[in-house]
């Protein structure tokens, strides 16, 4: 089939703008990404820059890939990330609009690739329990029921992809933030450093300028991976109930 | 005995009894102090499993440590994707498990190529590192009794893999990263993301730093340390189509072994039986189906070659080949990866595969699903099922998964001695980026376990033998004439890139030497296909270097030069994999040569003159590299020929 790409391109020779591009021949089986592999082997054989944009898995699970596809993080399907959309799911003749995840938090470095390391700089605000090796009981030695385990890993199943900023209207990183602190508010490992944890974890997320959440829920939408905004009021009632009783601030 | 080992090969297992030797060793291993230990840099080069439980532990020891990831977050690196599981002898489930039969399994799993005293220590550690990962708050599953759930693997008769859902890899990397990160908070370890290394500095024989390039403005930088750790993973991605990550390469295993460091077992491939079959030539990367599946998935083709082309749900029971069940029936469906992977591979060679290529067996749920029910099947392999209904638009509760062995890791690596160091004093290598303990075929949910034993358990007591000598060192400068030689050989290398300015891209390179290598060095090898193959890479090499083309300049943000160093040594190391699989003129576990197999078809192994690890020394380029020999003494197991029937 044949698709135009209407692609945002920042760095190098363009200040930031969309630029089109035709694709004559798209494999519905081929990936998302695969598709733009294409382009760029076309734009490399005309000696153009190719398009940067970051993957690496291709599975979903790495977190890596990134991208908004028609206004989309990650594109139309639900639970997916962009490196398992599959071009079956286009129609000949479409144009496909491709923009980089867009907040001041995640600045951009080039084209559709932008910085993350927020979010890595939130987790080492306080997103671990704090044992070093060596330390540990026996694994049987803490019991955790079922459906709490079950629960924390929902949670403990985020990529750190950033699609909730990029989906929400305030760029905020409540979603990321609350699945950490929910995924080890949840187990017992993680009760010690709680408070002191949801108090730290926040004070960055406001640091790193990701903004407010104002219930729109679109992060838990767009989620690849689904976590629930259930974790977000979580956290608040973790945040409020912290700060009323933490001796550490 | 007839191998010798070379004398400048010397693997350090401790003397004692097999069960004695970690014990002892960390009895008798020098200290560093920690008023010393702060007065030691160690630089880390890779953010996996291996990579962040070493960073995070070293610094929680007190170290400086810098960490390299060419990734923008640790948390990215290609252990993530692993989906199955870790193997620990905790025998949580009574069922016979211990510490001896762990170490026995992964023995004879490798074909008897592994060091019997690095695996003893593998097993040994397994437990601890299941209590570390659960103190962390890895949610591994666990039954209604809130205790943790195990599931069997194969090429074992025990359950003793450790499991979270599909997610296992994932769940213990970020428990790593987790752990990396506070010390990253703590300040005893530097991060430094999106940062590629390209050179090994070496000053009088001792490793004393790294060339990393920044990628974000292509800035060469120096980096000392009085002991760099390579944790780098493996080098399946030189068959261009495998189910590594797009990123994964050999460069810093390679740099390094330019610069002296031997190369071990480079031949030892792993094809993992169920991965979903190639669909077409655009394609850029093959998805794994966990092994686990075959814990319920019967692997089957039609026993008629005319049947094959027929719906799957169309072909009765008495006309379908279950040919592993037939084949092994010890082991049945759950015989280890090789064996798998060949047998598919075979049924496939007789013309009875399917699918539109006919290069896929099923894999085929129906049975478990009326046994269990499909809620226990959902249970079990959900995520599963929905990634690869996404791929191919098939749903394996209604019909078999069609799959096909693909490139999956790679048993050999960086030569390492007992202490995981290599041949180059100060340079060390853990996880998939050394050879050490999976011998020629590693067990499912074993590579987890080697990668967080090294990071967690082994290297941070290894490491202190050899710094122990390092507490008067003092701080390493970058201005010597060694650190200078190292980035100007660095940036050589890059204009040299440029200097081609020819007409084909990067990825054309990397897709034709990955056919040479499928086709010549895969599944099936014979030395007639590797002699060709050398030459083929040879003159592709020539071909690359003369017309490669590459876009954008050395001091931008620009991922098809960093493609571009990658694919240059892949191609020198695809030339060394072929090397090593012709000389060794005997089947082994990944590592099947066609003329020597037995006449059901099975690997003809040759111990009397085999049993050696070939550790590889660079001679410069278009010079043959030089084999050195570390035979292997089996102390406790008795080698016998490997039977899963």
């Amino acid at each position: 089939m044949k698709l135009t790409l209407k692609i945002w391109r920042q760095g190098g020779k363009y200040k930031g703008e969309f630029v089109n591009y035709e694709l004559p021949d798209v494999n519905p089986d081929m990936s998302f990404l695969e598709m733009l592999d294409v382009l760029n082997e076309q734009l490399i054989s005309r000696r153009e820059d190719p398009v940067s944009f970051e993957h690496d898995c291709r599975e979903g699970i790495c977190g890596t890939c990134s991208m908004v596809i028609d206004g989309r993080p990650h594109g139309p399907m639900k639970g997916t990330t962009t490196c398992q959309v599959h071009m079956r799911h286009y129609n000949d003749g479409e144009t496909i609009v491709i923009e980089p995840f867009r907040a001041m938090a995640f600045p951009v470095v080039k084209d559709l690739v932008v910085d993350r390391s927020a979010f890595d700089r939130i987790i080492q605000s306080g997103g671990y329990v704090s044992v070093n090796t060596g330390q540990a009981q026996d694994a049987n030695a803490i019991p955790i029921e079922k459906t709490i385990a079950s629960e924390a890993f929902d949670a403990a199943t985020c990529i750190g992809c950033g699609a909730c900023v990029a989906a929400c209207p305030n760029a905020s990183a409540m979603l990321f933030t609350s699945a950490k602190v929910s995924h080890l508010a949840l187990l017992p490992q993680g009760q010690v450093e709680r408070k002191r944890r949801v108090l730290n974890m926040i004070a960055q997320m406001d640091k790193e300028g990701f903004g407010q959440c104002s219930n729109v829920k679109a992060c838990e939408a767009e989620c690849p991976k689904e976590i629930s905004v259930s974790n977000i009021a979580r956290l608040n009632r973790e945040y409020i109930s912290a700060s009323l009783t933490a001796d550490v601030k | 005995m007839a191998i010798n080992s070379d004398s400048n090969l010397n693997s350090k297992i401790p003397a004692g009894d097999m069960s004695e030797k970690w014990t002892n060793y960390k009895g008798s291993v020098p200290l560093v102090s920690p008023n010393n230990k702060r007065r030691i840099d160690i630089i880390i080069v890779g953010s996996g499993l291996a990579g962040a439980s070493a960073a995070a532990s070293l610094g929680e020891l007190g170290y400086n440590v810098k960490v390299f990831t060419f990734h923008d977050s640790p948390r990215r690196a290609h252990s993530i994707a692993a989906q199955g599981g870790i193997n620990a002898a905790k025998n949580y489930r009574n069922d016979g498990d211990s510490v001896y039969r762990l170490f026995y399994d992964t023995i004879k799993g490798g074909d008897y190529r592994a060091r019997e005293g690095n695996v003893h220590r593998l097993a040994e550690v397994s437990t601890s590192i299941i209590d570390q990962c659960v103190a962390q708050g890895v949610p591994f599953a666990r039954e209604y009794g809130g205790l943790l759930d195990n599931r069997s693997f194969g090429g074992t008769q025990v359950s003793r893999t450790f499991y979270a859902r599909g997610q296992t890899g994932q769940q213990l990397l970020i428990g790593a990263y987790q752990a990396l990160s506070r010390q990253i908070s703590l300040g005893t370890v530097k991060l430094y993301n999106r940062h590629e290394m390209l050179d090994v500095v070496t000053v009088d024989g001792q490793c004393r730093g790294i060339i990393a390039r920044n990628l974000l403005n292509g800035e060469l930088e120096r980096h000392s340390a009085h002991a760099v750790v390579l944790c780098t993973g493996g080098y399946g991605n030189v068959f261009y189509l495998s189910t590594n990550a797009m990123m994964c390469n050999v460069t810093a295993a390679w740099r390094a072994h330019r610069r002296g460091a031997y190369f071990a077992n480079p031949c030892y491939t792993q094809i993992h039986p169920t991965c979903i079959p190639v669909s077409g030539e655009y394609q850029s990367k093959l998805t794994l189906m966990s092994e686990s599946l075959r814990n319920d998935g019967r692997c089957w083709v039609p026993k008629n070659e005319a049947d094959c082309g027929k719906h799957p749900n169309d072909i009765p029971e008495q006309d379908r080949d279950y040919y592993l069940e037939r084949r092994y029936p010890a082991f049945g469906n759950l015989v280890p990866r090789d064996i798998a992977s060949r047998a598919a591979k075979q049924v496939c060679d007789e013309g009875r595969g399917v699918g539109s290529t006919r290069l896929a067996v099923y894999l085929d749920f129906a049975d478990a699903i009326k046994r269990d029910g499909q809620a226990a099947i959902s249970a079990r392999y959900g995520n599963l099922f929905e990634m690869y209904e996404k791929i191919t638009g098939e749903d394996p509760n209604k019909q078999p998964m069609r799959i096909y062995p693909a490139v999956h890791y790679t048993m050999g690596g960086l030569w390492v001695d007992y202490e995981l160091m290599t041949n180059i004093p100060g340079l060390y290598a853990c996880g998939e980026a050394n050879f050490s303990d999976h011998g020629a075929n590693r067990l499912g949910a074993s590579a987890l376990m080697q990668g967080l034993a090294d990071g967690y358990f082994v290297l941070p007591y290894t490491i202190g033998s050899y710094l122990s000598k390092e507490i008067r060192t003092g701080a390493i400068s970058t201005d010597s004439p060694e650190f200078e030689a190292a980035e100007k050989s660095v940036r050589d290398n890059i204009q040299r890139l440029y200097a081609a300015n020819g007409k084909q891209s990067v990825e054309s390179f990397h897709r034709r030497l990955g056919k040479i290598m499928w086709d010549k060095c895969g599944m099936g090898r014979t030395a007639e296909g590797l002699t060709q193959a050398i030459a083929e890479i040879q003159a592709l090499r020539e071909e690359f270097w003369s017309d490669v083309f590459l876009p954008g300049t050395a001091d931008e943000f620009n991922p098809e030069l960093e493609k571009a160093l990658r694919v240059a040594d892949f191609i020198e190391l695809g030339q060394l994999m072929c090397e090593d699989a012709l000389h060794r003129n005997e089947s082994c576990g990944g590592h099947f040569r066609e003329e020597y197999q037995t006449e059901d078809g099975e690997a003809d192994r040759d111990d009397e003159n085999f049993m050696y690890v070939a550790a590889w020394e660079w001679k410069g380029e278009n010079q043959k590299a030089e084999l050195h020999k570390e035979a292997l003494n089996y102390e406790v197991v008795k080698v016998q020929k490997r039977s899963y029937k």
